[in-house]
């Protein structure tokens, strides 16, 4: 993620989601750039957008967060006033709808490059949706990553994901694509051991979405980090 | 040319307040009463999919009795103006208050400018947290509003009901089983019938609730569990 004025297109980040047997996992690193500047070392960017869904951003800060504060009032909006709340389905074409009205800001620099994630009460299954700047929507089976460390992640991802994962093996190999996309993306924040900085995580499932703690997150890394200790 | 029969307006408000009461004296009434960690909501409704009892935002709900067409559209305006509000400032802005007083304005504006006046009255019900208290306005189709404390009854014979709950004598707001009791009993008195569980639309706002919005709906198992426990 970078400040406003941007000029090039990139977005310094990393946000990925994977399926997993019950759900789905969201994650994101914590850092966002102005140039070759950090700007924020624990800025989140993965929210909570209602009880069953989650969104993750790629792009311009500002604009992201508005972005996803909008989202979350349009879909209680319509909760509220209709009494259901709108399917798994109808929310992803909400937000590509969002993207595309944000079309004329792209070329002023501002990138929004959301990555939704949502359990569909319907079908028993968790789902994930990407988009393109053009407000295109286009469904995901199994992972993606976004953001200038995506291809990184999407890399490690690519080695080790099987189907009907299990939710604390998921969770790992969330852990362990952001950690190498931060290896290799200096846009990419890692896990920041001094002064104890996690990727944040959270998991959407048929019980809802739950934030993973940074303790467990820490517990993880911990494991990861010695066995990469030479 | 014929002429125009003259009107007093004393005599004019009078017919219309006539009007609007006798809509809403035709329905059921809805009771809004604290317990120990919020506000019940009771309304009895035969329908399970039309509403009477809503939520507004975080901490605000909204019940309506009369006409539904009306108070449907009362309820989505306070939906639209609390999210607004939300949305532009913070979520800690949006009150019950200003809320009843933009429902007042709306309902004066109507009753005194228009040929019909909205055969309604509505409930505004915040539940305070940290130490605040609660709040309860009762709006009349007129626009005017009662600040309420302990309950507030709305629609039906609500006079009657509310008297039969002064009677109660509730110096302690009672445990939510106890208050949904004495809300059916109030509700079968009146009504001289039995009412079963699914007649009734049962919702809270509860203070306990964890995240931002305080309300629930009960269905008609979760009160018979509650009821039972």
């Amino acid at each position: 993620m970078r400040g406003a004025g941007a000029i090039n297109l990139p977005q310094a980040t990393t946000v990925l989601a994977i399926k997993y047997q019950q759900g789905v996992v969201i994650a994101g690193d914590r850092r966002a750039t102005e140039g070759f500047q950090i700007a924020e070392r624990r800025i989140e960017k993965v929210f909570k957008i209602d009880e069953y869904s989650a969104m993750a951003i790629a792009g311009a800060a500002g604009p992201c967060i508005e972005m996803a504060k909008l989202f979350q009032v349009e879909l209680e909006h319509y909760e509220k006033l209709e009494g259901v709340q709108l399917s798994c389905e109808g929310k992803a074409n909400k937000l590509g709808q969002m993207v595309k009205a944000n079309l004329p800001m792209v070329f002023q620099g501002l990138v929004v490059m959301p990555l939704y994630v949502g359990y569909d009460l319907k079908r028993a299954e968790g789902r994930i949706f990407k988009y393109d700047l053009a407000g295109g929507r286009y469904e995901e089976s199994d992972y993606h990553a976004i953001g200038s460390g995506g291809k990184d992640a999407r890399n490690t991802m690519r080695e080790h994901f099987l189907k009907g994962l299990g939710e604390p093996d998921a969770l790992k190999l969330a852990l362990l694509a952001l950690y190498n996309a931060a290896d290799d993306d200096v846009g990419t924040g890692g896990p920041d051991l001094v002064r104890g900085i996690y990727p944040i995580a959270k998991i959407v499932n048929s019980t809802g979405i739950t934030d993973i703690s940074d303790q467990q997150i820490r517990g993880i890394y911990d494991g990861l980090i010695a066995t990469r200790r030479s | 040319m014929p002429m125009p029969y003259y009107v007093s307006p004393e005599q004019m408000m009078q017919d219309k307040a006539e009007y609007a009461k006798k809509g809403i004296a035709k329905g059921r009434s809805i009771i809004a009463i604290e317990y120990v960690s919020g506000i019940l909501l009771v309304a009895e409704n035969p329908s399970a999919s039309l509403y009477k009892i809503s939520e507004i935002y975080d901490s605000i709900a909204f019940a309506g009795a009369g006409k539904y067409s009306e108070f449907e559209n009362l309820r989505k305006a306070g939906i639209r103006h609390a999210d607004l509000k939300g949305f532009m400032y913070s979520r800690e802005d949006v009150t019950a208050r200003s809320l009843a007083n933009g429902y007042s304005q709306s309902l004066g504006t109507i009753f005194s400018q228009e040929l019909k006046p909205l055969e309604v009255e509505i409930l505004v019900v915040q539940v305070g947290h940290n130490g605040q208290p609660n709040e309860m306005y009762r709006i009349s189709f007129d626009g005017s509003i009662i600040d309420e404390r302990t309950f507030a009854v709305i629609g039906g014979k609500s006079e009657a009901v509310q008297a039969l709950l002064k009677e109660k004598g509730l110096t302690q707001p009672p445990e939510l089983q106890a208050a949904l009791t004495v809300c059916q009993t109030s509700l079968e008195q009146i009504g001289n019938q039995k009412l079963s569980l699914e007649s009734l639309e049962v919702a809270i706002l509860d203070r306990t609730r964890g995240d931002g919005r305080k309300f629930r709906r009960l269905s008609p198992a979760d009160t018979k569990q509650l009821l039972s426990s």
